[in-house]
């Protein structure tokens, strides 16, 4: 049920300005109304996008996240490259890194 | 009246979001030509009113109560939940369509027992859609989900029988009506793997939806899609109620995989309706 909870967390941050109000005014109360471990407790309060994607939150909240964080869109993604390479594969849901850890855009900062 | 317009585009959130970084801004524009085309063709069918059958990504529904299909029949909506800046779409508000909402949704459910909301968020999968065709946001709209984010997802047949009950509700009301299926085909969005397409199995996919041949739109299951064309291609399912929908056969008018940063094979099509007998 964990894992549900920190997507719960993160889905109702993204789509609720009060939540993000709440987020910005007093996080550590934020995150004490959800049953959450202390790994993603931390992972929550220190916005760490590697480890969140691989404890399985859904791609489509994490991606909403990052955005609410204000992460650039080749940070983000590197971001979730680095915490596989930190913590290993993704552990649940239908958004495990398939790539090998390639970019597929031929756009962006490479260029 | 009737159903009067029946199409499909993307509506990956780089569409808007990302345009500045798109190398080649030649197709780019040509995509972003076809869209418009397809807002000429809305605004030509006369239509009073738009639904959007969508695949949302947690912009109103959990897994806490999921429905497998949702008709918004609101008066009012307000999108995007999004930073406007990632998005490169501003907050704003969106008329609805709550009467003739309600009246099709009561049409639906002789055959399909699909929820209702009357709140209801808009993310990029709606509003990435409305900002290229009714980018004044005065055509009121019916929001329509179908869950391809939280599996147990509906499965294909269901797709195809609630695209039907759609166009037999359309079709019992007096308002002129038009319709559009936005999902993405093989794309692997939000994850590492961002911009990889899977064109063969795109064009293959496309064939059997511009043929509307119900078995072959049929004959996939998820984990054959999950393996071929990542998890964004669950999202088939709002095209395939397009084709359910219209009945006629599809025309493509714009399809590329060269537009990686966009991280989806983009695509717009229309289709004739053919009346259900
Ligand atoms: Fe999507």
């Amino acid at each position: 049920m964990s894992l549900y909870n920190t997507q719960k967390f993160l889905y109702e941050l993204n789509r609720d300005e009060a939540t993000q109000a709440r987020y910005r005014a007093d996080l550590e109360a934020l995150i004490g109304g959800f049953d959450l471990t202390g790994e993603e407790s931390n992972a929550l309060r220190e916005g760490d996008i590697g480890l969140l994607y691989v404890l399985g939150v859904n791609g489509q909240i994490l991606m909403h996240y990052a955005a609410f964080l204000g992460i650039e869109w080749f940070d983000y993604l590197d971001q979730m490259r680095a915490g596989i390479e930190k913590y290993g594969p993704v552990r649940a849901g239908v958004y495990a890194m398939t790539g090998g850890g390639d970019s597929f855009t031929t756009e962006g900062k490479e260029s | 009246m009737s159903l009067v317009y029946a199409g499909v585009l993307s509506h990956a959130p780089g569409i808007t979001g990302r345009a500045d970084l798109a190398k080649n801004t030649g197709l780019r524009d040509e995509f972003y030509a076809a869209l418009d085309q397809q807002r000429q063709e809305i605004e030509a069918s006369g239509a009073e009113a738009l639904i959007v059958v969508a695949a949302e990504h947690f912009a109103n529904f959990f897994m806490n109560n999921m429905p497998a299909y949702c008709i918004g029949i609101g008066d009012r909506y307000e999108g995007p939940i999004e930073d406007p800046d990632w998005l490169k779409i501003a907050k704003t508000s969106v008329p609805g369509a709550g009467d003739l909402a309600a009246k099709i949704t009561r049409e639906v459910m002789h055959t399909v027992d699909v929820a209702y909301a009357e709140e209801w968020k808009f993310d990029h999968g709606i509003m990435v859609p409305l900002n290229f065709l009714t980018p004044q946001y005065d055509l009121p709209i019916i929001p329509v989900n179908i869950n391809c984010q939280g599996p147990p997802l509906t499965p294909l047949p269901r797709a195809w029988a609630f695209g039907e009950a759609l166009r037999g509700a359309c079709d019992s009301v007096p308002e002129k009506v038009a319709i559009v299926g936005t999902g993405g085909i093989s794309h692997w969005p939000a994850t590492p793997d961002s911009g990889k397409i899977n064109e063969a199995w795109d064009r293959d996919f496309l064939d059997r939806l511009m043929r509307n041949d119900r078995a072959a739109l049929m004959d996939y299951d998820d984990e054959e899609t999950y393996q071929e064309a990542g998890q964004g291609g669950f999202e088939i399912r709002t095209f395939i109620t397009i084709a359910a929908a219209a009945g006629g056969l599809g025309e493509l008018q714009f399809y590329t995989a060269e537009l990686p940063i966009f991280a989806v094979g983009c695509t717009v099509a229309k289709f004739s309706l053919d009346s259900a007998s």
